[in-house]
C-alpha cells in the first residue's frame, strides 16, 4: 500500500516533468544552436536554476547526506565551500570569459573553442572524448542513485534495477524530445520545487524530535566526536583536494560548461555569480544537516541504503516522503539529461561531423545524436548494475578527471603564447596517468596505485591534486619550447575590438 | 586603463575561498545556538561571499583588467548616476 503510493507519486512526478519537456519541444527550432543552447537566451532565474538543478544529483541528494552520517557534518564545509565560493569564482573567471568569446564566434562545445583557437581538429576531438569518458560514471551515478532511492522509498518492492531502469526511461525520452530549453525549463521548477521541500523536510523532522538543540543533542550523545570539526576522514588533505579537484572539475563538465554559453547576457551571468553561495547553502545546510542529525535518531539505515529517504519515511508521511524522493529523482533526471544532452553535442559536433561525415545532413545528424544518447545511457545503466562504488567514490572519480582538463584551459583563455602542443599534451599526459590510477584499482592485472599521497599531519592528498599541476606545468613548459602552428589564431580568444 | 586598486581583489577571493573552511576552529566543538560554532562561521562566510561577489561585479575590475571598451563602462556609469539620482 505505502509502495503504492510512493511509486504513484514518483512516476506522476516523472511525467509531468516530461510534459513540460514536450511544450518546450514546441518551441525549439531544429537549429543546434537553439536545441543545444537555447539561441543564447536564458534569462537569470533560468541560468541560475539550470546550473543548480544540474548540480541537484545523486551526488549532492544523497550521497551527501550519507557522508554527512557516517562521517560527520563537515562534509556541509567542503561541499559549500567548493561549490558555494570556488566554483562560483571559476564561474567567473572561466566562464565569463567563455560567455563573452563563445558569442563572439557562435562556440557550441568547449571542444570547439579550444580545437577553433589552436586550428587543430585533433585537439577539439581530445578535450570531447576525455569529456564523454569522465561524463559516463557520472551518469551511471545519478542512476545508481535512483535505483537506491526506490529501494529506500518502496522498501525493497521495487528492485535496484527497476529505478535505475525507469529513469535511464525516462532520461532517454526527454533528452530526445526536448533540447536545452525544456532541460531549462524544467531545471528550474525542479531546483525551486527541491529547494523548498528540503526545508520543509528539515523543518517537519527537526519539530518531529524536538528542535535544533535537541537534535544536535541527540547527535552528540550518539557521536560526539560529530561536534569538533575535522577528525576522521575529514583531515586537511582531504578537504583541500576535494574542494579543489571538483570545484575545477564541476566547470569542465559538458553540461555546466555548455551553460557558460546559454546566458542572454553578462548581466545575466554577474548576477547570477552574486547570488550563487547563497543559494548552494540554502539547499546543502538542511540537506546535510538532516544526514548528520540522523545518526542520533532511532532510525535504522540498512547497509547500502541512502539515509534521507530512511529518515523522512520514520518522521514524516508517505507521501510526503514519496514526494521528496520524486524531487530528488526528478533532480537526477535533469541533471542526466543536462549531461546526456550536452554529451551528445560534444559527440555529433566535435567527433562524428569532423571526422566521420562531414558532410552529414542535419537530419541524419540529429539521428546520431538521439542514438548516441540511448546507447550511452543503456551501457552506463548495465554499468550500474555492477555498483562499483559508493555515490561519493563514483562522483569523485568523475570529477578529478575532469579537474584535469580545467588548468590547460585557463591557460588557452588567459595566456596567448599557449601553443597546440602544450594543450595538448598537458591533456593526454594527466590524463593517461589518472586513467591508469583509476584503472589499476578495477583490473585485477596491475597492482592498485594508491589513489592518495599521505602528507605527514595532513592526511591523503588526492593524486588528482598533483596531476592537476603536472597538466599546468606541462601546458605552460610545453607551449614555451614549441612555437605556434600556422592555424592557431589567438585573436579567436580575444574580447576587446574586432 | 588597468587601476592598482584592481589587482586587490586577487588576494580578496583568495581569501574568501581560503576562509569558507573555519580553519580557526579547527578541532572546536563549541555549540552555538543548536549548532556547533564552525557551521555558523561557514554560514556567515557565505553570505560574506555573496556581498563581496557583487561589490566585485559592480567595481567592473574584472572589465578593466580585461580591456573591455569603454562603452560599456559608460552604460554602467549611466546606471550608476540613475542609481544616485533615486536615491
Amino acid at each position: 500500500m505505502t509502495a503504492g503510493i510512493g511509486l504513484t507519486v514518483v512516476v506522476g512526478y516523472l511525467v509531468a516533468a516530461l510534459a513540460i519537456g514536450l511544450v518546450a519541444y514546441r518551441l525549439t527550432e531544429s537549429t543546434a544552436e537553439d536545441y543545444y543552447l537555447a539561441n543564447r537566451s536564458i534569462g537569470t532565474l533560468v541560468l541560475l536554476f539550470t546550473t543548480f538543478a544540474t548540480l541537484l544529483s545523486a551526488f549532492t541528494f544523497f550521497g551527501g547526506p550519507n557522508l554527512a552520517y557516517a562521517a560527520g557534518p563537515e562534509w556541509l564545509i567542503v561541499m559549500g565551500t567548493l561549490d558555494g565560493v570556488l566554483f562560483a569564482v571559476l564561474w567567473y573567471v572561466v566562464g565569463y570569459k567563455q560567455w563573452l568569446i563563445g558569442e563572439r564566434n557562435g562556440y557550441v562545445t568547449l571542444g570547439e573553442m579550444l580545437g577553433d583557437r589552436f586550428g587543430s581538429p585533433g585537439l577539439r576531438a581530445l578535450v570531447a572524448g576525455v569529456s564523454l569518458l569522465w561524463l559516463f560514471p557520472y551518469v551511471m551515478l545519478q542512476q545508481m542513485g535512483a535505483g537506491e532511492a526506490l529501494v529506500g522509498l518502496t522498501g525493497g518492492a521495487v528492485p535496484y534495477w527497476g529505478g535505475a531502469a525507469l529513469v535511464t526511461a525516462f532520461m532517454i525520452a526527454y533528452v530526445t524530445l526536448a533540447g536545452m530549453r525544456g532541460v531549462a525549463w524544467t531545471d528550474t521548477i525542479q531546483g525551486l520545487f527541491m529547494l523548498s521541500v528540503v526545508w520543509v523536510a528539515a523543518a517537519w523532522v527537526v519539530s518531529a524530535v524536538g528542535g535544533v538543540g535537541a537534535a544536535t543533542g541527540a547527535m552528540l550523545a550518539a557521536r560526539p566526536e560529530f561536534g569538533s570539526f575535522g577528525g576522521g576522514i575529514y583531515t586537511p588533505g582531504f578537504i583541500v583536494s576535494t574542494a579543489i579537484t571538483i570545484a575545477f572539475g564541476v566547470t569542465m563538465f559538458p553540461q555546466i560548461n555548455q551553460r557558460f554559453f546559454v546566458a542572454e547576457s553578462g548581466t545575466v551571468l554577474k548576477r547570477s555569480f552574486a547570488l550563487w553561495p547563497v543559494l548552494v547553502l540554502l539547499l546543502f545546510f538542511p540537506a546535510f544537516l538532516l544526514g548528520a542529525w540522523a545518526v542520533g535518531m532511532p532510525v535504522d539505515v540498512p547497509e547500502g541504503a541512502n539515509v534521507l529517504p530512511v529518515v523522512l519515511n520514520a518522521y514524516t508521511p508517505t507521501w510526503f516522503a514519496a514526494l521528496v524522493i520524486a524531487g530528488a529523482m526528478a533532480a537526477m533526471m535533469s541533471s542526466s539529461d543536462s549531461m546526456l544532452l550536452s554529451g551528445s553535442s560534444y559527440f555529433t559536433r566535435d567527433l562524428y561531423r569532423p571526422f566521420v561525415a562531414p558532410d552529414a545532413s542535419a537530419r541524419r545528424e540529429a539521428w546520431v545524436a538521439r542514438t548516441g544518447v540511448v546507447a550511452f545511457a543503456t551501457l552506463a545503466f548495465l554499468a550500474s548494475l555492477l555498483r562499483p562504488g559508493t555515490l561519493i567514490e563514483v562522483g569523485d572519480t568523475a570529477f578529478s578527471g575532469f579537474a584535469l582538463l580545467s588548468l590547460p584551459t585557463l591557460c588557452a583563455l588567459y595566456w596567448d603564447r599557449t601553443t597546440r602542443d602544450g594543450m595538448a599534451v598537458g591533456i593526454a599526459v594527466p590524463q593517461a596517468a589518472y586513467l591508469l590510477v583509476v584503472l589499476s584499482s578495477v583490473l585485477p592485472v596491475v597492482p592498485t596505485l594508491p589513489r592518495t599521497v599521505a602528507v605527514a599531519g595532513a592526511g591523503g592528498w588526492d593524486v588528482a591534486l598533483g596531476l592537476m599541476v603536472l597538466s599546468a606545468v606541462l601546458t605552460v613548459g610545453v607551449s614555451l619550447l614549441t612555437a605556434p602552428t600556422a592555424e592557431s589564431d589567438a585573436s579567436r580568444f580575444a574580447v576587446t575590438g574586432d | 586603463m588597468r587601476r592598482s586598486r584592481d589587482l586587490l581583489w586577487i588576494p580578496t577571493f583568495a581569501l574568501l575561498v581560503a576562509f569558507a573552511v573555519p580553519w580557526p576552529l579547527w578541532g572546536s566543538d563549541r555549540v552555538v545556538a543548536g549548532l556547533p560554532a564552525w557551521i555558523w562561521w561557514h554560514v556567515g562566510w557565505l553570505g560574506l561571499c555573496a556581498l563581496a561577489f557583487r561589490a566585485f561585479v559592480r567595481s567592473g575590475a574584472w572589465e578593466r583588467g580585461m580591456g573591455i571598451d569603454a562603452a560599456e563602462r559608460a552604460g554602467e556609469a549611466d546606471a550608476t548616476v540613475d542609481g544616485g539620482d533615486r536615491r
